[in-house]
């Protein structure tokens, strides 16, 4: 089964969520209209509510992340589920164990979900395919195949600041040849119906076949965000260097660095964004991070009410066909 | 199976019944500046009208038990919640909750927790349009509109906000 069939059930509900890539407008709303409805809860003086309150969230991660571990630990405790993080480098693989073995140890402790990150594309895919039936996987980013929550965390800062997305003008600046971010957006983009969707970037960081996602591509920074209602950075991977894909940091900076000069020639209104973490004087410059346009730290905020969402979604499909 | 409606009593007048029980209530009890909150919908319909009538200065809450309902391993996630509003600070506060009916006792439980989280209320006073048999936990209004005696397949359904009307259904 492909990854967009695996992750619904056969009422069409979230079963897994794995990638953005073939789920309907109506659903990628869904889950923003009740993020939004969860919002609300990070503002309270008790920031929990018992919808999965006796539900085990395992996050299993083979990859280091800061920002989406702790914003799916908080999201799953403000929903008042037991979370165990286990960060799987440093743990039984280094034994020898197998990853099936990892799974089958895990799913005899009664977990109800897997949160997965890994560096090999389709990870969450396979392990979907491995879990026992009762259990549920959220891809937190594997490889550069897709990371759907990100994704969703920046339609979400979207729509809250641009309200509608046919008619919007939005550039994905960067490293998109190794992005699993880039690939989750364009997806999710083009369901929610924006036309206008460029990908700007050096030549060798911009895969070849790009244009059948339906994107226009710039080599050109400033032409390519050009009117731009939405700019989402990339973050740049230092390891791109040692494999001689581009020159020097100093010189990506001058060719695709975001400075506030360059962002003259978009919108007056527009909304910079990067998924973190953010190389300073790289591909963004520290005034434009921290200047009135950039909107970088709602983003994370907004995660957590993403995951929420997502959660409480497939745990509610989920015991309910039961 | 077709459904048997009839239309119950004058809504406005129950209301105002409602609020002279509160008056009394509130005076019996030295509440001088209660805060009003209105369970989602049909209790935030009756609150407006309350808080209006009790002359209350602070802005009206609205509470969504969405999210604390007992039945969610059962019936799951509704996409569209109106979240939960409660513009003042609930400390200490003495609480007038409002909904439009009081059946089972879950929704009132669920939204007692609900206040529970947002802080410690001095008093929670429970008011209701109407009160109908069935209660499953020990719960009960000190105010209410009408008592009904109704058989487990009968429903009373408030519609609204404008106008208000108050319904029986029946499977026949």
């Amino acid at each position: 089964m492909t990854e967009t069939d695996i992750q619904l059930d056969h009422k069409g509900r979230l079963k897994h969520f794995l990638t953005t890539e073939g789920l309907s407008r109506q659903l990628l709303t869904d889950i923003l209209d009740t993020a939004a409805s969860f919002a609300e809860v990070g503002g309270r003086a008790v920031k929990k509510v018992p919808l999965l309150r006796g539900k085990t969230v395992i996050n299993l991660f083979f990859e280091a992340s800061t920002r989406t571990r702790t914003t799916f630990e908080l999201a799953a405790k403000r929903l008042s589920a037991d979370v165990l993080n286990l960060n799987i480098s440093t743990s039984s693989t280094s034994k020898g164990e197998s990853l099936q073995d990892t799974l089958h140890t895990l799913e005899a402790m009664h977990c109800d979900m897997f949160i997965v990150r890994h560096a090999s594309s389709g990870a969450a895919h396979f392990i979907a395919g491995q879990v026992a039936p009762g259990i549920s996987v959220i891809n937190g980013g594997d490889g550069r195949n897709a990371h759907p929550t990100q994704a969703l965390l920046d339609m979400y800062t979207i729509r809250e600041h641009k309200r509608d997305f046919p008619g919007l003008r939005v550039a994905i600046v960067g490293d998109v040849a190794h992005s699993r971010v880039a690939r989750s957006q364009i997806h999710a983009l083009k369901t929610l119906g924006v036309e206008d969707l460029r990908i700007v970037g050096p030549k060798t960081l911009i895969p070849a076949d790009i244009t059948a996602l339906g994107v226009r591509v710039f080599y050109d920074l400033e032409a390519g965000i050009e009117n731009a209602d939405v700019i989402t950075m990339l973050r740049l991977q230092r390891e791109r260097m040692r494999s001689a894909l581009l020159p020097s940091e100093h010189e990506y900076f001058a060719c695709y660095g975001l400075t506030e000069k360059k962002l003259k020639s978009a919108r007056k209104d527009v909304i910079v964004m990067h998924p973190g973490p953010i190389n300073r004087g790289v591909e963004i410059d520290t005034h434009v991070a921290d200047g009135p346009h950039s909107v970088i730290l709602q983003q994370v905020t907004h995660g957590i009410a993403i995951r929420m969402a997502v959660m409480a979604m497939i745990m509610g499909a989920a015991t309910e066909s039961h | 199976m077709r459904a048997k409606r009839e239309p119950v009593d004058n809504v406005a007048a129950l209301i105002d019944q409602l609020a002279g029980q509160l008056q009394d209530w509130l005076r019996s009890n030295h509440i001088s500046e209660p805060v009003i909150i209105g369970i989602h919908t049909g209790g935030i319909w009756i609150a407006e009208h309350l808080r209006d009538k009790l002359k209350i200065a602070a802005p009206l809450g609205h509470l969504n038990i969405a999210f604390y309902r007992d039945d969610f391993s059962q019936i799951g996630m509704h996409p569209h919640v109106t979240p939960s509003k409660l513009p003042f600070e609930v400390d200490g506060q003495h609480i007038i909750l409002v909904d439009d009916v009081l059946y089972t006792g879950r929704t009132i439980r669920a939204a007692m927790n609900e206040i529970f989280d947002f802080g410690r209320p001095a008093s929670i006073c429970l008011a209701v349009l109407i009160d109908r048999s069935g209660r499953e936990l020990p719960i009960q209004a000190q105010a209410v509109g009408k008592t009904l005696k109704l058989k487990p397949e009968e429903h009373v359904k408030l519609s609204g906000p404008e106008p208000l009307a108050l319904e029986i259904t029946a499977n026949a």
